[in-house]
């Protein structure tokens, strides 16, 4: 999939497919056969507002159009479920982010002792809004957006056991997927582009190794608690830069990860904490975020709720481990709810260093349009970066999203 | 949130029973006359106990909300509940949008309680994230409606304390009028009026007073139909707020009862597999 030419074929055949499924909006077949189909298309323009820090990089605006199908079908008995849900982007400026993925395809059996789910699916797991720490499964697909919530589809056989004190989850994940980077000529990228040709492991199966986890969640009154287990090929890469000082060639490391989290709801709180431990990228470390949303409802009479959110963030990684911008620092939010016809919402954060004072803002504002419309208004700026700071690569990449989106 | 609208089973079964037995005995007694509370609590709970022994129930509905110069726009929505014998405890219930669209999938588990606040977790079908959620927001209306959250959930019998009003005949019905004051914390009403029939004993029209008294909304239910064993739902409701104008209404389809649901299916890890 490394031609960009085939790559871009690849994704005018899912956009067909998503404009296909678009004319067959809410058909349903009767009987037993009947497949719901779902999804969104929709365009995107994100703005650059400074020149570029690296060389061939692109400047100004860059469009790109995207689109998600569901397709859902499920026995009359409920018992056997199959979902498939192709994605793609095509990018107007960067060829590495035209690309297309399963986000999911799987098979789902669902008995009264046990879930059986084989194929590619995405997991989320945590509680807190700033850092995403004991969500391990699936690889981020880094080239989306840069809050790490979009990812891609991970195959797994997963094993699902539901009891009276909690639910149990088994998953065997063959199959690593590698994470995904901006082009040379793309933005939010470091100093030198990634060459995920080149891409070496710890293990000596390479990208076939088979990674295990465990995860137990349950819920005790006010309390939510999960604990999870994670064996394999660690989804953070490490970068060095390649013989030639050309590329970043990406090395994944084999790691073991044991993960918590935990969230208290008392009255309008919410108090979160996620932790992790983890072994296999340079010494043993701890991370955690910890913190709280509170909300007041209907604030100043009217019908819109107003949120406040903090969270301290703490990464105890060293030089040997793939680098991050949450080593230690503060996270502020506040989130408005307008609870109106249209949905519309807003969450404005700031994330700051409190030791280099390296301060980034995010603005995230949504509103739908009509019944099948969404507009969208993404801003992240780096207001102060120390040249020392993960983010100093990105110091000049402050941007301005508008996304519209069809949904069907 | 919204379980069954207005229509709950009584959590109350010993009260009641109470009830009626100081109502027989009061029956024997002439000079003991019943109280406008001890009536007004009769007549809710048999209102109430009408509906026990549901045990579980699947509907489709569609919500139309309208501004005041009569724009609409439509949600649909799939609602699942099943009745916790309990006394103590409130039922368990999903919520599952379908539309508008860029909701699809989106998924609300209650479990209800009586007093206490209800465990709440809201399924984000983008991030495939389920988060636990506050419910204090009682008063807050839920998804742009004129319905509030506390609507949906707040039908307890013993979330309340009744008095009875006298009668009156509305649309042919000879009805009794309850008043009623909510016993919860954090409600957005100063109290309530009910109409509740005289012949299948259900709640035919609601007022409600905001805070400082005011009429706020009237809730209008109608198309009752009858099930199996008893039940009795009503299919169209219709909530009108006076003080903006605006309104909502919610059409049913046919109810589904009994389909064997158990308490396995309403916990947090069903959430992302809801279809």
């Amino acid at each position: 999939m490394s031609n960009p030419l085939f790559r871009a074929a690849g994704c005018m055949l899912a956009a067909g497919i998503s404009v296909a499924t678009l004319q067959a909006v809410e058909t349903r077949a009767d009987g037993l056969d009947a497949v719901r189909v779902s999804g969104e298309i929709g365009v995107e323009g994100r703005l650059f507002v400074h020149n570029p820090q690296f060389a061939d990089q692109m400047d100004g605006l860059q469009p790109s159009l995207f689109g998600e199908t569901n397709l859902e079908w499920e026995d009359d008995a409920g018992v056997h479920q199959v979902t498939v849900t192709p994605f793609f982007r095509i990018d107007g400026r960067d060829d590495e982010r035209s690309h297309m993925d399963l986000r999911e395809a799987y098979w789902r059996r669902v008995d009264d002792d046990y879930e059986l789910l084989v194929g590619l699916n995405r997991v989320f797991w945590g509680v807190t809004e700033s850092r995403h720490l004991v969500n391990v499964i699936n690889q981020i697909d880094q080239v989306e957006n840069t809050d790490e919530e979009d990812f891609l589809g991970q195959p797994m056989v997963n094993l699902t056991l539901q009891r009276d004190f909690g639910r149990f989850d088994l998953f065997v994940l063959p199959g690593f997927r590698e994470r995904t980077f901006a082009g040379r000529e793309g933005r939010l990228r470091l100093g030198l582009p990634v060459d995920d040709s080149a891409a070496t492991y710890d293990s000596d199966l390479e990208e076939w190794n088979v990674d295990f986890a465990l995860r137990y969640a349950h819920f005790i009154g006010d309390w939510d608690v999960g604990l999870n287990l994670f064996q394999g090929t660690g989804r953070e890469p490490t970068l060095e830069t390649a013989s030639d000082g050309t590329r970043l060639i990406p090395h994944y490391d084999q790691i073991t990860q044991a993960g918590l989290d935990l969230q208290y709801t008392t009255d309008a709180w919410l108090w979160k904490l996620e932790a992790i431990g983890r072994g296999g990228q340079g010494d043993a470390f701890a991370a955690t975020v910890a913190g709280f949303e509170y909300t007041l409802f209907q604030v100043v009479e009217s019908d819109a709720d107003l949120g406040f959110l903090a969270e301290v963030l703490y990464d105890g990684r060293d030089g040997d481990a793939p680098g991050t911008r949450f080593d230690n620092d503060l996270f502020f939010g506040t989130r408005l709810t307008l609870n109106d016809v249209q949905d519309t919402n807003a969450l404005l954060g700031a994330v700051v260093d409190w030791e280099d004072a390296t301060t980034s803002l995010r603005l995230e504002a949504d509103r739908r349009i009509g019944d099948h419309w969404r507009f969208e208004l993404e801003t992240q700026w780096l207001l102060q970066v120390d040249d020392g700071n993960g983010l100093a690569p990105f110091e000049e990449d402050s941007f301005i999203v508008t996304r519209l989106t069809r949904f069907f | 949130m919204p379980t069954r609208p207005w229509l709950r089973p009584s959590n109350a079964v010993t009260t009641v029973a109470a009830a009626l037995l100081v109502a027989g005995l009061g029956g024997g007694l002439p000079a003991l006359a019943e109280s406008p509370e001890d009536k007004g609590f009769e007549i809710a709970a048999r209102s109430d106990r009408s509906d026990r022994g549901f045990t579980d129930s699947v509907v489709d509905l569609r919500m139309v909300l309208r501004n005041q110069a009569g724009q609409e726009a439509e949600r649909s929505l799939k609602i699942t509940t099943l009745e916790i014998p309990d006394e103590e405890l409130g039922d368990k219930s999903l919520v599952l949008f379908d539309r508008p669209k860029d909701i699809d999938g989106t998924a609300l588990l209650s479990h209800a309680r009586i007093l206490d606040p209800d465990d709440q977790w809201l399924y984000l079908p983008a991030l495939k994230r389920v988060k636990r959620i506050s419910s204090k927001n009682k008063s807050g209306p839920f998804v742009g409606s004129e319905f509030a959250f506390e609507d949906f959930t707040a039908l307890e019998l013993n979330k309340y304390t009744y008095r009875y009003m006298g009668e009156e005949v509305i649309d042919g019905l000879a009805t009794d009028v309850v008043e009623r004051i909510p016993r919860y914390e954090n409600s957005g009403y100063s109290r309530q009026v009910s109409w509740i029939d005289q012949e299948i004993f259900q709640v035919r029209k609601v007022d409600f007073y905001d805070r400082r008294g005011d009429l706020l909304k009237t809730l209008t239910l109608l198309d009752y139909r009858e099930y199996p064993g008893g039940v009795w739902r009503s299919h169209r409701f219709e909530m009108v707020n006076h003080q903006t104008g605006k309104s909502t209404d919610l059409l049913y389809e046919d109810y589904a009862f009994k389909t064997g649901l158990k308490d396995r299916d309403f916990v947090k890890g069903v959430l992302s597999r809801l279809r």
